[in-house]
């Protein structure tokens, strides 16, 4: 029962970036700091223009010459975006779309990767077959057809419209399977002749030992589904309905020049993320390469 | 951890498998028992993804041999929507711009990813704070993107034209000038998915043994001729693949047209799939977009196949 130590076997290892860089002989490494710095510097900048932005009094943003730094800070612009618009409601339908997605994917894509990887029953080489193969579908082919289904089933112009594309994805089986893939199966079999059924199996003992996957895809599902803008775009016309995407979208728009309450509301879509991101840096990285690695 | 993972070990219960029975072969209502649970565990995601794809792409198809506006009822006109696309030259015009798009975005983010990738594959300090702040902006969403972009090149008070003017040089029009909208937009498309292509390159090159670096060393090869002899070579499946990835993105462009320009100035930042998006939800003509998509899923399915035989013959004929 060794095998247990190591619930993450070395074949299921989509980032080693975050260890030790290869061991190399000792060599001059400076000139990366030439490429490095301007890089960073010039990739840091539209983030410091949102922050510095968003709490700069709506006087000062149109003034020729412009300055970067702001004499004064003021929260005006989070002031009338909250007290003007419904950026709340939007921010709630976001976390609402993006809670479901992120669950039913983990429910899902965890369950079907599990009978791809490890079940015997008729149909199930061509059923994942069919499933890889819809990847070379792009989703541009899709827009029209899936309106007018959505249409039909009267969800346009609700929040189920941005939801159900989001409900499962050929990514999360995959990604769930190669996992499975990796376990070695006497853990299973050991629970299958205990008696377990293949239910209990599954949720005692192999899902527990899927966190690190299971991590990857509702990283990849949160991001996703709360970026989404073409869903939602081609949904959803009725504003109490808007994500938060397209709500800012919109914004743009009509208030084309109020730029303290457009970055604002940039900030608040985003900040979420970037806290996330900075939080579980690993993860993430972890998760882009699993997302090239799949191709 | 060891012992949440095995369940103590249970008296022996009536188990299938323990039965004294010789015969191997299950028996046929254990078979379907095993299928129906076979199914139940892969039908619901199985259900949506097909539902989702298969379905509404084939149904697609029947769409673009129509004429249809999503209310009358749909007159069938064959493959006159496909006829129609040869003779259409707002759309030959997107095709120039998604061309000129992928030629100004793919090489520079493959050659950024590359570039920084290497940058960072090393022990110095602060890497880790370099990384963070490059890979940040890939959590923004196209929305947020947008709006920055437009700020960050106004032309009247954005910071690039501000600095531009503090250094004596031009203003510019970038957004607001149809030569130069596209250039805009593919540099803050870098700059939101330089992490993307630098991870793929940082994960190939820490699978690069050392030794040979090391031997290219000990032979006397400079770091320029080790990079370019040695692992450059190593790097070319990745290559491969990111190449074909970014330019199927790059024909996909939408989100930052639509949040940026919405296809101008005088339609020069129209992309195709702009143009297939106007022609289904602003005009209504469901049937010729369709036909659009199904002309754009050609192009990125050619392209994936031709790369990858191609790059598959030639790497076989340099190594043999």
């Amino acid at each position: 029962m060794t095998v247990l130590a190591s619930p993450r076997p070395a074949s299921w290892s989509p980032s080693s970036i975050e260890e030790e860089p290869t061991p190399k002989r000792r060599r001059r490494t400076g000139w990366a700091h030439f490429v490095l710095v301007p890089v960073a510097l010039l990739f840091a900048i539209p983030f410091v223009q949102m922050f510095l932005t968003s709490l700069t009094p709506e006087s000062e943003i149109n003034r020729f010459p412009p300055r970067f730094f702001p004499s004064e800070l003021t929260l005006d612009g989070y002031v009338k975006l909250f007290r003007d618009t419904n950026v709340l409601l939007w921010t709630g339908n976001t976390v609402l779309v993006s809670l479901v997605a992120v669950v039913s994917h983990l429910a899902l894509c965890s369950l079907a990767g599990y009978g791809f990887a490890r079940l015997k029953f008729p149909g199930r080489s061509a059923g994942f077959l069919m499933i890889l193969a819809t990847i070379m579908i792009p989703t541009q082919l899709l827009m029209v057809p899936t309106y007018v289904m959505f249409a039909r089933v009267g969800i346009i112009d609700t929040l189920a419209a941005a939801m159900v594309p989001w409900l499962a994805s050929v990514f999360g089986i995959f990604l769930m399977r190669q996992f499975f893939l990796s376990l070695p199966a006497e853990l299973e079999e050991a629970a299958l002749l205990d008696g377990c059924s293949r239910w209990t199996t599954f949720w005692r003992i192999i899902l527990p030992l899927a966190r690190p996957a299971l991590a990857t895809l509702a990283i990849f599902t949160l991001l996703s589904s709360w970026n989404d803008l073409v869903w939602p775009l081609i949904a959803i016309n009725d504003p109490s309905a808007f994500t938060l995407q397209l709500g800012i979208t919109n914004f743009q728009g009509a208030r084309r020049t109020d730029w303290s309450l457009l970055m604002a509301s940039n900030v608040v879509a985003t900040l979420p993320l970037i806290l996330f991101f900075v939080f579980a840096q690993k993860q993430f990285i972890a998760t882009m390469t699993f997302t090239g690695v799949k191709g | 951890m060891t012992a949440t993972a095995v369940p103590a070990r249970r008296p022996r219960r009536q188990g299938p498998a323990r039965r004294p029975v010789p015969a191997r072969r299950p028996g046929p209502d254990r078979r379907v028992r095993e299928g129906l649970t076979g199914w139940g565990f892969v039908a619901p995601a199985t259900v949506i993804v097909l539902g989702l794809s298969i379905f509404p792409a084939a149904w697609a198809f029947l769409l673009s041999l129509q004429e249809w506006n999503g209310f009358s009822v749909p007159e069938q006109v064959g493959f006159d929507n496909y006829r129609e696309m040869a003779g259409d030259a707002d759309l030959a015009a997107a095709a120039g711009h998604t061309l000129l798009y992928t030629a100004l975005f793919v090489p520079a983010s493959v050659l950024l990813g590359l570039g920084l990738a290497v940058a960072l594959n090393r022990r110095i300090v602060l890497v880790g704070l370099y990384r963070t702040l490059i890979f940040l902006p890939f959590v923004v969403s196209a929305a947020a993107t947008g709006i920055l972009t437009t700020y960050l090149f106004n032309p009247q008070f954005g910071l690039v034209n501000n600095v531009l003017r503090v250094m004596g040089l031009p203003q510019q029009g970038w957004l607001e000038d149809p030569g130069q909208a596209m250039v805009v937009i593919a540099i803050m498309s870098l700059w939101g998915q330089a992490a993307f292509t630098t991870v793929i390159y940082l994960a190939a090159l820490q699978d690069i043994p050392a030794e040979l670096t090391e031997a290219a060393w000990v032979d006397g090869a400079n770091r320029w001729q080790s990079f370019w002899h040695v692992t450059f070579p190593q790097l070319a499946p990745v290559t491969v693949f990111v190449g074909i990835w970014q330019t199927i993105q790059a024909i996909q462009l939408f989100d930052l047209v639509y949040t940026t320009t919405r296809g101008g100035p005088l339609g020069a930042t129209e992309t195709i799939v702009y143009y297939l998006w106007t022609s289904a939800f602003k005009d209504l003509e469901f049937g010729y977009a369709s036909a659009v998509a199904y002309g754009l899923f050609a192009v990125t399915l050619a392209i994936t196949i031709g790369v990858t035989v191609y790059s598959r013959r030639s790497t076989v004929g340099g190594l043999g």
